[in-house]
């Protein structure tokens, strides 16, 4: 497959081998098409790749895949993307959640992927809110709702008409908000309505290898059916005329056309690439969100640690925050995710303990040191996260963290520029969010994170429908 | 094609489609997004793979037509015998 490019002509071209452009190369080549999937970085997997770091296996992301629902569970986005990409259940072999939480000072709620458990959560904490929780639950829209993508009202705002204590709205929107906003303090209710169903109503799974069967599964199907890739070589530059993408040219010089191109790179990225945005000074990538990560591996199993949670969603302050860090990271909220605590099948256990803590970060803070300082700030900062997270998990009872941990890594937002080529190391994207996946240009589309669909599960149903709506039934 | 081989044709497109769906018991004349977990996205699908292996052609007004086994037979049979 090494053979040159140059010159050749495809039914589609897609910029992007991560979630959602692996799943639109995989529809387009099911229905015949001439398919070339073209990815920057060496690993496909986009925001959720992996790699390997002396001798052990990595993923990038991956905490939980959302939008889990057991086999026989109708009309959702889970049984939507299997159909579309004809996977079947097995072979993406999900094992559920042990039991998150969200955790506040002073009260902390229980979720599973039974919604009862929360409901329960919710009344015995919030007893004043419980019907109107109910209500709002009852009256959440679905997916497949038009009504939903018309209300674009602050989902702080509609919460409020429902829930009574204030407390329980940032604890709902604190996971949320995490799992896929790309806009600070508040998000848009459709957006929220989706997030809110995929966490509670549906819920967390995770396969056993992590993400690199997944990603494995994707590929082989793709290239099952014929579908071209080209790896480590980045679209350098769509030439435009007329209103349309004329020539597609990439980083090593050759240069393909396509009837449609198809990108995951987002948006103000994809139209850089038109010569038609800024960088860095593009009023539109301001407020992006950076986030930070660490991974700690540890001598034990997190469960006899008397870690038994999978997720923990915390905020050390009442009132949530989530924006744009001002600190180098901003520990006063975030992710943790022990993924040990999934239940696998014949009670498997991972071979070793994992711990990966993820709060926002300051993307020009990490983006402007030098390479020795890096390094240095890094260490700083991994130790401000796990500190942080350790009051918030149950106590080690006398061990210290240290003595159990074997390796650790950690990434900043600059990493997440540095692999994925989003602009402001951004997980979940612009802003602004393009739902019909429509460019100023004729045959240029968006598929993925800018696209307004986001996670794992929403990135695949991304490139699923993006490759329906703008090529397969044009 | 014989009508039952049409319709056992429909039911070998659903299971790749949806190889998770049990399609040992389908009524032929009860709706078939009533029996199955099929959407408006999959009932597209039924389309192209019709397209894709049979060239038939099913234009968007006659999407209906295929809402049973009894209606998909009815509407398809003439089309495969073409
Ligand atoms: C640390 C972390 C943890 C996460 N955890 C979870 C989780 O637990 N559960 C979950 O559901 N989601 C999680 N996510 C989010 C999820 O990974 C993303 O929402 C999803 O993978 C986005 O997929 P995408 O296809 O839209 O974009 P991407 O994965 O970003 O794909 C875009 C691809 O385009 C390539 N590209 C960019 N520019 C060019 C160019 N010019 N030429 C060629 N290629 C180019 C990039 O290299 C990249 O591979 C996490 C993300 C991160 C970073």
């Amino acid at each position: 497959m090494d053979r040159s490019l140059d010159g050749k002509h495809f039914d589609a071209v897609i910029i992007g081998a991560g979630m959602s452009g692996l799943a639109a190369g995989i529809r387009l080549a099911h229905f015949g098409k001439e398919v070339l999937i073209v990815e920057k970085h060496n690993a496909p997997g986009g925001l959720n790749s992996f790699y390997s770091l002396n001798g052990r296996k990595f993923d990038v992301g991956l905490h939980a895949l959302t939008n889990y629902v057991p086999p026989g569970v109708k009309g959702t986005a889970l049984g939507k993307i299997l159909k579309q990409l004809r996977i079947r259940r097995e072979e993406l072999d999900l094992s559920e959640q042990v039991g998150s939480r969200i955790s506040f000072p002073g009260e902390s709620l229980f979720f599973d992927n039974d919604f009862s458990h929360f409901e329960t959560e919710v009344a015995r904490a919030f007893p004043k809110s419980i019907d109107g929780f109910r209500r709002f639950v009852a009256e959440l829209p679905t997916m497949n709702d038009p009504a939903l993508f018309k209300r674009m009202d602050s989902a702080r705002a509609a919460l409020a008409g429902y829930i009574a204590d204030d407390a329980l709205i940032e604890m709902i929107l604190c996971p949320c908000m995490y799992y896929g906003s790309a806009s600070p303090h508040d998000l848009d209710f459709c957006q929220f309505a989706i997030l809110f169903r995929s966490l509670f109503l549906e819920g967390f799974a995770r396969p056993y290898a992590g993400i690199r069967p997944i990603i494995r599964l994707l590929l082989d199907k793709y290239r099952a059916l014929g579908g071209k890739r080209k790896m480590k070589c980045g679209v350098s530059r769509l030439e435009v005329d007329g209103g349309r993408v004329r020539r597609i040219h990439l980083e090593n010089g050759d240069c393909v056309t396509a009837e449609t191109v198809l990108s995951s790179a987002g948006l103000v990225e994809t139209m850089r690439l038109v010569g038609k945005a800024g960088e860095q000074d593009d009023p539109r990538c301001h407020e992006r969100l950076g986030f930070a990560e660490t991974m700690t591996i540890l001598d034990a199993e997190p469960s006899d640690l008397g870690w038994k949670d999978t997720i923990i969603f915390f905020s050390t302050e009442e009132r949530f925050h989530y924006e744009p860090s001002r600190e180098p990271v901003d520990v006063r909220s975030g992710v943790i995710c022990i993924p040990n605590n999934y239940r696998y099948s014949d009670g498997k256990r991972l071979e070793e303990g994992w711990l990966r803590i993820t709060s926002l970060a300051n993307y020009d803070y990490w983006s402007s040191l030098e390479e020795a300082r890096y390094y240095e700030e890094k260490v700083q900062a991994y130790e401000a996260l796990t500190q942080n997270a350790l009051k918030i998990l149950p106590s080690l009872k006398g061990q210290s963290l240290d003595d159990l941990t074997k390796a650790t890594d950690m990434f900043t937002p600059r990493t997440v520029t540095q692999f994925t080529s989003h602009l402001r190391g951004a997980i979940y994207g612009s802003l602004e969010k393009a739902r019909e996946g429509r460019t100023e240009l004729q045959n240029l589309y968006l598929c993925g994170t800018d696209q307004g669909l986001l996670g794992i599960t929403g990135a695949l149903l991304s490139g699923v429908t993006m490759a329906n709506a703008h090529v397969l039934n044009k | 094609m014989t009508r039952e081989e049409v319709q056992q044709e429909i039911l070998n497109i659903i299971a790749d489609i949806a190889p998770d769906e049990d399609l040992g018991d389908v009524k032929p004349a009860v709706r078939l997004r009533d029996q199955l977990d099929l959407d408006s996205m999959d009932f597209l699908d039924i389309v192209m793979e019709l397209r894709k292996r049979h060239s038939i052609e099913v234009p968007e007004a006659d999407y209906p037509k295929l809402e049973t086994l009894d209606s998909c037979a009815d509407y398809l049979t003439p089309k495969f015998n073409n």
